[in-house]
């Protein structure tokens, strides 16, 4: 082979092919601390440790959510943090059937001379610390690199430093047994129509692809965590079925079948916008090697966090707002979803904040 | 999109589709003038324009022979040809649901600097010869890179030119009409173990995928011709499930899931080894979104050529082999071959070291 056979091998596609199980998907629970911090002050409440535990377990404990959840990635605080009675959040995605994930990436940084284009941090000591990770119990890594749509970007500068660190980053990974999610997001700022977002998407994978045969890395151990392609934010919105027809060639046209599964990111699209999209993905009749499935965070946590505000009282309510979301989007993968998800307060807002930063 | 739509793309879409069809595949009859020549001395033919005209004709009027081809490539000369009775062999492909095919390279030249590695030439005029071939009534067309493995090869010079020849090529083809084959060939030779033909496959592959998305190539529109993944000449052979399993994996993870169709080359094989490793493939119980079928110039037609021997009151035993390999390779793109049509003729091996076509 091409790639790299590590000792973790069989782990790695036994892993990566569990995360794709038709009906289930994954939580992006990841927010760093100054993230989760805006999330937090959203409603209203203090951004300390005992917070952020609090919200994590009120979603690891939502009765029934697991079901529908296949992985969980964890920002590193929440890797080491336990529920009030005192057991390790991983223990419990453990017996639950659940992969713990870890954010191994350490933000943005600019690249010079570009118009605000960037790559992505974090690859010295990756491997000392995904050996720590993997002995706390992690079995999967994100490391989200970002791209944008202008009159000349993404440049061929910004797409092979973004392609490359995402190879090296997952050749490491598999190094130490952590099936690395590729996830190159492209930004959906911008007045571009949706056939401009299908085209640098399909260069962006291609690139991708290329550096990751590059760097040997075992495709049957990875999983692809891209951006939809959907119209700018600026540019009138479509149908769902045009964006499931446009996403799924741009895959069809770049990601190759030993890729076990594809989970999407949401981007800034509402809940329910993301679910439907979804949904329309995998009614699609064509051709789709790699299960199509979701990896959310605001998508999944929207109207949950509302419902909290914060409040011991209202950590039920917030838990069945939860569980309306893990199982629309547990259908949206079986193409099933029939849009009538009991909408919490906010399921159908736009999460799209200009130029957003993590 | 990032490829190119142009006014023929759904035309082109609709061609790689059908020449995928399961149970059918393409015979390569585009041996230049020099190589068919090797082919007609071999059996004591002399290498004039009558009797090449006279060996295309026992294939293509081979009674049944056609339904199992979906498409034949043909040499220039052939295309103009025409059977004893006056009618244009393009006629008799497309009336029995044949796509004419055009082979469009020039040969391939030494690239300088290194160990024998090549690159193929045919670029100059290729548009308008393309053009040209479109109104004769072919509608793919192929162009062979060649690679080799050594110590130092596939060299990534030897990878990036050939993979941007192909692209270019390709795209060409495109704009004029024509489904491209894109057929990187790493040559058989050598005493390297299947691991290191999987490895140069792969790597090989992953950079003409890219190369034909650097270059707006619509894969819809395509079919990709490359070697089967097996031990080197000078290496004990390996059973026909290893040739499948380690094939199959260094397509899934290189082709895309929008190339419709993957048309294997034979090279040094015999006929009858190409067509059980072509049916273990097929038998393989894992998912493969494009169909694997074959592209077999010698592994189609040795049989039929000595048993023809030039001679016609030979024509119709020769068109029962010819017929009998068609069958047998169409059972082996649906899994379903049986073994059995191997004759002394079919089990001889076909590798010549260095071939030069």
């Amino acid at each position: 082979m091409s790639c790299f056979i590590s000792k973790y091998a069989d782990e790695l596609v036994k892993n990566a092919a569990y995360i794709g199980t038709p009906g289930k998907g994954i939580l992006a629970a990841d927010e760093s601390t100054g993230t989760i911090g805006k999330r937090l002050s959203s409603i209203n409440v203090e951004n300390v440790e005992e917070n952020r535990r609090a919200l994590r377990e009120l979603l690891f404990t939502t009765p029934g959510a697991f079901k529908c959840i296949s992985g969980v990635i964890l920002f590193e605080e929440t890797l080491y943090q336990k529920t009030a009675s005192g057991k390790p959040f991983v223990e419990l995605m453990k017996e639950s059937g659940v992969l713990p994930g870890i954010k191994v990436d350490k933000g943005t940084i600019e690249l010079n001379g570009t118009n605000g284009e960037t790559f992505t941090q974090g690859l010295d000591g990756l491997a000392q610390r995904c050996q720590k990770y993997y002995e706390a119990g992690a079995r999967f890594a994100k490391w989200r690199s970002v791209l944008k749509i202008g009159s000349i970007e993404p440049t061929e500068l910004a797409i092979q430093e973004n392609a490359n660190g995402l190879a090296m980053y997952a050749a490491i990974c598999q190094q130490c047994g952590l099936v690395p999610i590729v996830e190159p997001e492209i930004l959906v700022d911008g007045s571009h129509d949706i056939k401009k977002c299908a085209e640098v998407t399909e260069r962006v994978l291609a690139a991708c692809y290329k550096a990751l045969n590059d760097h040997h890395v075992m495709l049957e151990g990875t999983l692809l965590k891209p951006n939809m392609v959907t119209p700018g934010s600026d540019s009138p919105k479509v149908a769902p079925e045009v964006i499931a027809e446009y996403t799924v060639r741009a895959l069809q046209r770049t990601v190759p079948p030993a890729v076990p599964a594809v989970v999407f990111l949401s981007g800034g699209q509402s809940e329910e916008e993301a679910t439907v999209n979804l949904n329309a993905m995998n009614k699609l009749q064509t051709k789709k090697p790699w299960a199509l499935s979701f990896s959310f965070g605001r998508a999944l946590q929207q109207s949950t966090l509302k419902a909290w505000g914060g409040k011991a009282e209202n950590v039920k309510k917030a838990q069945e707002a939860f569980l309306v979301r893990c199982k629309a989007n547990s259908e949206a993968t079986l193409g099933t979803y029939k849009g009538d998800a009991k909408l919490g307060e906010g399921a159908a807002e736009s999460l799209h904040v200009k130029d957003y930063k993590y | 999109m990032s490829a190119f739509v142009g006014k023929y793309a759904e035309e082109l879409i609709k061609n790689a589709k059908y020449i995928a069809t399961p149970g059918k595949g393409i015979l390569a009859a585009d041996e230049s003038t020099g190589t068919i020549g090797k082919r007609l001395s071999s059996i004591n033919v002399e290498n004039i324009e009558s009797n090449r005209q006279a060996l295309r004709e026992l294939l293509f009027t081979s009674p049944n022979a056609l339904s199992y081809l979906s498409g034949v490539i043909l040499f220039e000369e052939t295309l103009y040809q025409k059977t004893c009775d006056g009618k244009p062999f393009v006629e008799v492909l497309q009336e029995n649901n044949v796509i004419p095919g055009i082979k469009v390279d020039k040969g391939t030249v030494e690239i300088a600097g290194t160990n024998g590695e090549t690159t193929t030439q045919g670029f100059d005029s290729l548009g308008a010869r393309c053009a040209q071939y479109y109104k004769a009534g072919a509608r793919f067309a192929k162009w062979r890179s060649v690679l080799k493995i050594g110590p130092n090869e596939p060299s990534e010079l030897s990878i990036q030119q050939n993979a941007q020849g192909l692209a270019r090529y390709a795209i060409i083809c495109q704009e004029n009409g024509l489904v491209p084959i894109v057929e990187p060939e790493i040559l058989t030779d050598g005493p390297h173990d299947i691991q290191k033909c999987a490895a140069a496959t792969e790597t090989v592959l992953a950079a003409v995928y890219k190369a034909l998305n650097d270059h707006h190539v619509l894969l819809e529109g395509t079919l990709l011709k490359p070697n089967m993944v097996t031990p080197g000449s000078d290496s004990p052979k390996v059973a026909a499930e290893v040739i499948a399993e380690y094939t199959v994996t260094a397509l899934r993870r290189t082709v895309p899931p929008a190339v419709p169709g993957i048309v294997f080359l034979s090279g040094g094989q015999s006929e009858e080894e190409a067509t059980v490793n072509l049916d273990a493939m097929n038998k393989l119980d894992v998912l493969k979104p494009w169909t694997l079928s074959f592209s077999f110039g010698r592994a189609l037609q040795q049989s039929t050529l000595k048993t023809w021997a030039g001679k016609k009151e030979n024509v119709e035993k020769a068109q029962e082999a010819f017929l009998s390999r068609c069958k047998a390779n169409s059972d082996a793109t649906l899994g379903k071959y049986t073994g059995g049509t191997a004759g002394g003729l079919a089990s001889e091996s076909l590798f010549v070291k260095g071939y030069k076509y």
